[in-house]
């Protein structure tokens, strides 16, 4: 039987997990931002990466036929798009499930009435919307939690409805998406994926129906192929989906790390410290790594590593979290925004204002000051994302200064304004020669870590 | 780790000797003795006791009042009086317990100074620290000891000299008045010869962790064994009985190949040698080591140790040159080395010891320590190849010691160090 690895990697923000096998190569990948106990967070990622596994082994399992036959490889995409879809929607539908109960406890008679109303009028109006971009424009593969997609939506429609009604309906939500996220939801893979590929036959068949004229279908090769020919390729994959579905993914050893590490069911040598395991990590991916910095939720590290991936010296944020991933979290909140809508918006800085403050809760005062002399929102948002930036140089200097190569890591990681101000005094402070390395999966590598030591250490 | 802590001859020597300096200190009004209140690093308190007076150390008693859970008070009565959050806690705490009352640590009174023997020893903040006294308490003369700094890494004769020179028409004159004795020489000498035995003493003590297992942990028993040498005792016939006593019982460790002695018993397993550079925390000393000890690490060398004067480069005291000596001691205090001589003298205890790993404890409110130590952590991190840590806490103000934060790197440290153990393998 095939050994695989699972490293967990349990952060102040996200849970993330990671699946490997017996050649480091990664098969899975889940990650949630769920704010349960650990124990619920540990298992809701853990289980997204063996479905997530199952599709890499599909393709591994179908190999060059997928790399020959583009359509194959647009349907297994679309199938995991499809797939979250499913898993999406039974969460909405628990979280509908709560809504009624809150609105039962909390209201009583005409109001009881009215905010019932329009809670059904927003859930209808969401769940088509959030559908169709899961099955039309791979919503799946923008790495959005849960929360976020609903809260987006969600107070979207807010704006719409009776302004009398707005704090009602925030209470309810509010109160129901804290159960319904903690709650661990279970799912039959088998069931799921094939439904999801009866939802695909029906998304195919309606594209017989389009017209020539309809752009987004005609300038996608892949879909065209997909076109007249689902059928088949449904029927030859079927078999190898079924097979993946009904394998046994062994986890023959497991490490935890991460804040919550001490929190988790695993014995003591099986928990890591996080500072070992991103620096593992990332030495993995890029193994001429000398220094890393990972920005995570509410910590800094600046790792200092041997040719070998051992680390050799480290340092952390102490005394204050300004500067982490939850800045970022608290600025969005000031602004009403998303966290991913952050660095898109400071990428169009035209004239980046200098935010003095790199304290959280001072910062805020200064962003509120700012907007009332009428600086712009991205300017702004520029200015922080430096200012965030500025910390983490400042614990690098501490650390030893930036080694080539130079590896970035963590959940702010994906955040283009924060890479770029990360490249920018880099360059600046240590020279253009640095080699500056992220990885698409930058946010995993603890996770990562943790499953390269539980591979080492398995039958230890 | 075995359980039942006997308490080893020299512990009860030491805690008998410090409490009966603090009775003596209590009745001092009565007995008519005259206190100095001076400093750690270079003290000088041969030439004190030479006049029949009693030498007490603010910093002790701040440190004391922090293991005792007094701190925390007497810094808020500072604050409150002035101070700003920044200052040294040492200072804070020991300016709030002189406003509370100057009741030291172990309930005695602490009589107030008759002298201020401001031994100036690399550190800036006592020169500030004595000016409050100064404040506080109207009318006590000050005689100042100027160190120069070992800016080039050596002692000149120039600098000497200029000590000397102080101590001759300063620090004596001012001594000679308050105790109304004229300065003896011969006594000095008698003092200073007690003064070398014990530098004898302390150094082969330090250099037991040369063993394998180390028969103590040098930095949190360590503190405690150079508590009588710097807290009244230099100089006196009962340190160098309490060294001689100390080191008999080290070596009976070493023979029946025993470990250090911790607040749970021994450490059954030497995991990680450690050298450590900065002061510890006071205000939870035992949480503190615990992390260490429960990881089967032991601090084979620590810089902290050094802090009341430094023996292992070689300088001993000359009772022969008695002032010259006094000068010289003063000039080899730690924090009186420049930087690079601290990488040395670090560099060479983490090869002498065979350490698996260096690490600093940074304390927020200390400048003479925390100047520099990221250079030095980073200069042995380059030039020895070994793993290196950095934790932060404070002295005595307990809401800068952040346990889980701690934990968190230690945990890292002692998991890099394994690693790196692993690998050698």
């Amino acid at each position: 039987m095939k050994k695989y690895y699972l490293g967990i990697d349990l952060g102040s923000t996200t849970s993330k997990a990671i699946i490997i096998d017996d050649d480091d190569n990664i098969i899975g990948r889940g990650i949630t931002n769920t704010r349960a106990n650990y124990t619920v967070a540990t298992e809701i990622a853990r289980l997204e990466a063996i479905y997530n596994a199952r599709f890499s082994l599909l393709k591994m399992k179908l190999g060059d036929e997928i790399t020959s036959k583009p359509e194959y490889n647009r349907y297994i995409q679309d199938l995991e798009s499809v797939f979250q879809y499913l898993q999406f929607k039974r969460r909405l539908d628990r979280l509908n499930v709560q809504f009624i109960d809150t609105i039962e406890s909390s209201f009583q008679d005409e109001k009881k009435l009215a905010v019932s109303g329009y809670i059904e009028h927003i859930v209808n109006t969401i769940e088509p919307a959030i559908k169709d971009e899961y099955m039309n424009s791979n919503l799946g593969g923008k790495n959005q939690f849960f929360r976020d997609i609903v809260s987006e939506k969600f107070n979207k429609e807010l704006n719409f409805i009776d302004k009398n009604y707005f704090e009602p309906l925030m209470m309810v939500y509010d109160k129901s998406i804290i159960s319904a996220e903690n709650e661990l939801t279970e799912y039959d893979f088998k069931e799921l994926i094939f439904q999801s590929m009866e939802l695909l036959n029906d998304k195919y068949a309606g594209l017989e129906n389009t017209s020539s004229e309809h752009s987004n279908v005609q300038f996608d090769n892949e879909l065209n192929l997909l076109k007249g020919n689902y059928k088949v390729i449904y029927d030859s994959l079927k078999d190898h989906i079924s097979f993946v579905a009904n394998m046994d993914i062994h986890i023959t050893n497991m490490v935890g790390t991460g804040y919550g590490r001490a929190l988790l069911p695993f014995p003591e040598k099986s928990i890591r410290s996080e500072i070992l395991c991103h620096a593992f990590g990332a030495h993995a991916i890029f193994p001429k790594t000398k220094t890393v910095l990972d920005i995570g939720g509410q910590d800094t590290k600046a790792i200092q590593v041997d040719s070998h991936g051992l680390v050799t010296s480290f340092h952390m944020n102490d005394r204050c979290a300004a500067g982490c991933g939850r800045y970022l979290g608290y600025i969005a909140d000031e602004f009403n925004i998303s966290l991913n809508e952050l660095g898109p918006l400071a990428m169009e800085a035209t004239n980046e204002v200098n935010i003095c403050s790199t304290c959280t809760v001072f910062a805020a005062a200064e962003i509120r000051e700012l907007t009332n002399v009428g600086q712009k929102r991205s300017d702004i948002l520029a200015g922080l994302h430096r200012a965030i930036v500025m910390r983490a140089m400042s614990l690098l200097a501490r650390s030893g200064g930036v080694r080539n190569e130079f590896t970035f890591t963590g959940g702010v990681a994906r955040n283009q304004a924060v890479l770029k101000y990360v490249s920018e005094l880099v360059y600046k402070n240590y020279g253009n020669d640095i080699k500056i390395n992220i990885h698409t999966d930058s946010i995993f590598m603890g996770a990562l870590g943790g499953a390269m030591f539980a591979r080492r250490s398995a039958g230890n | 780790m075995s359980t039942g802590v006997a308490k080893e001859k020299s512990m009860i020597i030491q805690k008998e000797m410090i409490a009966q300096l603090s009775k003596e200190l209590s009745m001092a009004k009565d007995t008519g003795k005259k206190v100095v209140y001076t400093f750690v690093p270079g003290n000088i308190s041969e030439l004190i006791l030479s006049f029949d007076m009693l030498p007490v150390y603010p910093e002790i008693n701040a440190l004391q009042s922090g293991m005792r859970k007094k701190s925390e008070g007497f810094i808020r009565g500072a604050e409150k009086h002035g101070h700003s959050e920044d200052v040294c806690t040492y200072v804070k705490c020991d300016v709030g317990m002189m406003l509370a009352g100057n009741i030291g640590p172990n309930g005695e009174t602490v009589p107030p100074p008759d002298l201020l023997l401001l031994s100036y020893t690399g550190c800036f903040t006592f020169m500030k620290w004595f000016e409050t006294l100064e404040r506080l308490y109207p009318g006590v003369p000050v005689a100042l000891l100027h160190t120069p700094y070992q800016e080039a890494g050596h002692i000149t004769p120039e600098m000497t000299a200029y000590m000397v020179k102080q101590l001759k028409e300063e620090v004596i004159p001012k001594m000679e008045k308050v105790s109304g004795k004229k300065y003896d020489e011969e006594k000095l000498k008698m003092h200073l010869r007690n003064s070398s035995k014990v530098e004898e003493s302390i150094i082969k003590i330090f250099d037991s962790t040369k063993n394998r297992p180390s028969p103590i942990d040098a930095y949190f028993a360590g503190v405690y064994y150079i508590g009588p040498i710097n807290n009244g005792f230099r100089g006196t016939s009962e340190a160098v009985d309490y060294y001689d006593e100390l080191y008999k019982e080290i070596m009976v460790r070493v023979q029946k190949g025993l470990g250090p002695i911790t607040p749970e018993g021994e450490i059954e397993e030497e995991r990680f040698r450690l050298v450590v550079e900065g002061p510890p925390n006071w205000t939870h000393f035992r949480e503190f080591w615990k992390l260490f000890y429960d990881m089967g690490a032991v601090i084979v060398a620590s810089s902290y140790t050094k802090v009341g004067g430094v023996y292992d480069m070689g300088f001993r005291v000359n009772p022969d040159k008695p002032l010259e000596s006094l000068a010289e001691y003063c000039m080899n205090c730690y924090t009186n080395l420049n930087l690079n001589q601290r990488v040395d003298l670090l560099s060479n205890c983490i090869t002498k010891f065979h350490a698996d790993g260096f690490l600093v404890n940074s304390i927020k409110s200390c400048n003479s320590f925390s100047a520099g130590q990221l250079m030095i952590m980073q200069q042995l991190e380059r030039k020895l190849e070994i793993p290196v840590g950095f934790i932060e806490s404070d002295l005595v103000d307990p809401r800068y010691f952040s346990y889980s934060n701690i934990k968190n790197r230690l945990e890292s440290f002692f998991q890099m160090l394994e690693q790196r153990k692993l690998m050698v393998k």
